[in-house]
């Protein structure tokens, strides 16, 4: 593998202040390589969607260094290094479709024509060609979240983060935009990091799954995922796809057994 | 910030616009001569509080005194107004909650009779029932009950339709339906209306009163000092400071009855 | 439901009504100047149709006047104030209290300010009539955008400007509309009831109080008769523009009679 695209070392992120502090992260060291799809897993609260918003900067630690990209997360926001995709699609109501794509782009001052031939190249990567003048409500959940994928991609980023974004759908259609995620995934070469609730989810789209414990969070271990590529139906089948994801799970609680009571952090 | 913070800027800006732009003091000329800004037009502040302790007839009692006798009687018929309409309001949006027929033979006329100006309507209701306390309250209902129906009818029709269902489950009669379940969920919606509707009674009661020819409110005190403007102008505004009072006191009264009445419950934006 | 069978009732209520009166009137003998019948408001209706146009056109005008008067300021002072949300969402509480002043009390002072027969006068009743509808609404609209619409134009590092423009304004756009409705009907009964405190004798608020003083009250019904389309023909006009404005919206919504 190459380089890490992300860097973290040494990371704590506390909430809250004085007696009411809770430290939310605990010595996060982690590297995300690139073209790596990595899954961040744990137990409710552990903090997975706060190391993803530190990613982002759209928080800021309290302890330790995040480099993203080669450069600082600050940085890496500004320069617009990234693509974010949340749980709820986020889409502007008044906007149509191909308008919801450009958002990005005009931020960039990108010129009109060109913000457009990229918007519908986006939409035809996620198989969305011909709904470009619909509004958003209009759109069922899954293809909603579709759409958002497509904006988060829009200006090529190097990363894409993206935070439980099928969490709100069936399993068919979170099985079906897994299977295409992976698609885009190879297609574009970006480096992903994906918070997840579902073992079986991370199992089969990560190359690497870094298992989070319960609050205040720590990585307790990231299991290279080495299930040949691309994944499809099949790979659900393999054995050892099950393997993992007993892996995955006995990491999960083995952690929890194992750490002690949390730590508040007490005011000095 | 509090309401004595904001009296107190407001008459702080108005000196000021008045130093900018008014008669000015012996010893200044403003910069500006705005006519709006005249001793006639806009009145010192110190001279609008003087008004009060002052007789409003010659040997009469003090004019504070004689529009705080006219607020109680306006607030009185604005009351009344509230209660009737706020009621009608009610009553009309069960109707129509239970019975889509009658909502849509009634509810394009509830909309226009808004469109009516009640100035117009006004002098006609004082002949039907002869000018007095219930033609003002009549008046003023007309104004209160069209809020409190719209908002009625959005808050009986929002319950959960799980929580109808689960009524259904019990066979529960239409009355335990709209005592238990429709009418508690309509309370923010209701509340944040008698807000609105509070406001709009103390209106229609000084409109109602113009016509009447009643003396003793405050819409009367009004048309008076109107009258007599170029004489006494402070007179006129203290009237209307009054009157202010009236309505933002009634709006009050209203909000502490809501927060009161809905402790716990998450308000609902006004519309 | 096909749009006839929707409005069956309501038009059939109407007719009935109208026959009823009619009848009634003419029956029980009530005293014409009391109640008049319909026929004799049509009557009066036909015979001053140019006094009628012109006090309807007069006041519309003032009506119109006053609202874009009072509604460009609100406009203006919401954008100004928005920008410092807390700020802003601290003022809401004394602008909804300053909108519980009769704001009618105020008729004549703007009479003595402006003169009586200047329709500026009314114009500025109705400004302060509608100014605070606006602003609370499009405070409202500017200030309560979705936080995840916010956190993702961060992470698109736009600026206070980008986000205004792009996301504040368009989120604010169906408040202003709720406010503008409700300001359409309200600028003309306060233009109408302004105009009580004195005015020109052709504008509809004198014209009714002059014919119902004379208790010729077929001609006042007749100019409130006017005086009433004349604001559902605004109120539609404004449905009409946010159409436009909003098709998005308009069309997202169920059509709501109320």
């Amino acid at each position: 593998m190459s380089e890490a695209v992300v860097r973290f070392r040494a990371v704590d992120k506390v909430f809250g202040s004085g007696a009411d502090a809770t430290k939310a992260l605990d010595r996060i060291d982690l590297e995300v390589p690139k073209r790596a799809f990595v899954s961040l897993i744990g137990p409710s609260g552990c903090g997975k969607s706060t190391l993803l918003r530190l990613i982002g900067d759209l928080t800021r630690p309290n302890a330790g260094t995040i480099e993203v990209n080669g450069k600082s997360a600050h940085r890496a926001r500004l320069d617009r290094d990234y693509g974010m995709v949340f749980q709820s699609p986020v889409l502007f109501d008044w906007r149509t479709v191909m308008r919801n794509v450009e958002l990005p782009l005009e931020m960039s001052a990108i010129p009109k024509r060109a913000r457009a031939t990229r918007a519908q190249e986006m939409l035809a990567l996620v198989e969305l060609t011909g709904f470009e003048r619909r509004y958003p409500w209009q759109l069922s959940g899954g293809m909603q979240q579709r759409v958002a994928i497509a904006r988060a991609l829009s200006f090529e980023p190097a990363i894409l983060l993206m935070d439980e974004p099928f969490g709100a759908l069936d399993e068919m259609t979170r099985e079906r935009l897994n299977l295409e995620l992976l698609r885009i995934w190879q297609q574009t070469g970006t480096t992903i990091v994906f918070v997840t609730h579902s073992i079986p989810e991370a199992v089969f789209l990560s190359t690497h799954v870094a298992v989070m414990s319960a609050r205040p969070g720590r990585i307790l271990d990231v299991i290279a995922v080495d299930l040949p590529q691309p994944r499809n139906d099949l790979t659900r089948e393999d054995e050892r796809y099950f393997g993992f994801i007993t892996r995955v799970r006995e990491r999960l609680r083995g952690g929890d057994a194992a750490r002690p009571r949390a730590v508040e952090v007490a005011a000095s | 910030m509090t309401f004595v913070d904001v009296v107190i800027a407001l008459a702080v800006g108005w000196e000021l616009v008045k130093l900018l732009g008014g008669d000015g003091f012996p010893g200044w000329t403003p910069p500006f001569q705005w006519q709006i800004a005249s001793d006639l037009n806009m009145p010192h502040v110190w001279d609008i509080a003087a008004a009060f302790v002052e007789p409003a007839q010659r040997n009469g009692p003090p004019l504070g005194f004689v529009l705080a006798n006219a607020a109680v009687f306006t607030f009185r018929e604005a009351f009344g107004g509230f209660v009737f309409g706020a009621g009608l309001g009610l009553a009309l949006a069960i109707v129509f909650v239970h019975s889509p027929l009658l909502e849509r033979a009634l509810v394009p006329y509830v909309v226009a009779s808004q469109t009516v100006p009640i100035i117009a309507i006004a002098p006609m209701v004082v002949i039907w029932l002869q000018a007095g306390w219930l033609s003002v309250a009549v008046i003023s209902a007309y104004l209160t009950f069209f809020p409190v129906t719209i908002a009625g009818v959005r808050g009986l029709r929002s319950p959960d339709p799980r929580a109808m269902e689960l009524m259904r489950s019990y066979a529960a009669p239409t009355r335990d339906v709209l005592l238990k379940v429709r009418l508690p969920a309509a309370a923010p919606y209701l509340f944040a209306a008698f807000k609105i509707a509070a406001t709009a009674s103390v209106v229609g009661a000084i409109i109602g009163e113009l016509p009447s020819g009643i003396r003793e409110g405050l819409g009367g005190a009004i048309l008076n000092f109107n009258q007599f403007y170029v004489s006494g102008p402070p007179k006129l505004w203290a009237a209307i400071i009054v009157a202010a009072l009236v309505g933002i006191s009634f709006f009050a009264a209203v909000r502490v009855a809501e927060v009161v009445m809905l402790r716990g419950r998450v308000a609902v934006a006004e519309s | 439901m096909s749009r006839i069978r929707y409005y069956a009732p309501a038009a059939t209520l109407f007719v009935a009504v109208l026959v009823t009166w009619e009848l009634l009137v003419s029956v029980l003998g009530i005293q014409q100047f009391l109640l008049p019948r319909p026929s004799a408001i049509a009557a009066a209706f036909v015979d001053h149709l140019d006094e009628l146009a012109t006090a309807g056109r007069n006041t519309l005008i003032e009506a119109v006047g006053g609202l874009a008067i009072g509604g460009v300021a609100a406009l203006a002072v919401a954008g100004a104030t928005a920008r410092w949300t807390t700020a802003s969402r601290t003022l809401l509480p004394f602008a909804i209290a300053a909108n519980s002043v009769p704001i009618i009390a105020f008729a004549p002072i703007m009479n003595n300010w402006f003169g009586v027969l200047n329709p500026l006068s009314k114009m500025m009743v109705v400004a302060v009539l509608v100014f605070f509808p606006v602003m609370i609404n499009t405070v409202r609209g500017l200030t309560l955008v979705e936080p995840g619409s916010l956190e993702l134009m961060r992470s698109y590092a736009a600026d206070e400007l980008a986000v205004f423009l792009k996301v504040r304004i368009p989120n604010a756009l169906p408040y202003i509309f709720t406010a503008l409705r409700v300001s359409a009907t309200l600028s003309l009964i306060g233009a109408i009831v302004a105009e009580y405190f004195g005015g020109a004798r052709s504008v509809l608020g004198q014209f009714i109080i002059t014919e119902a003083a004379f208790f010729r009250f077929a001609n006042a019904w007749a100019a409130i008769i006017v005086a009433s389309a004349a604001s559902i023909a605004f109120f539609l006009i404004i449905l009409a523009l946010e159409r436009v404005a909003l098709p998005w919206h308009a069309s997202a919504r169920a059509t709501d009679a109320l």
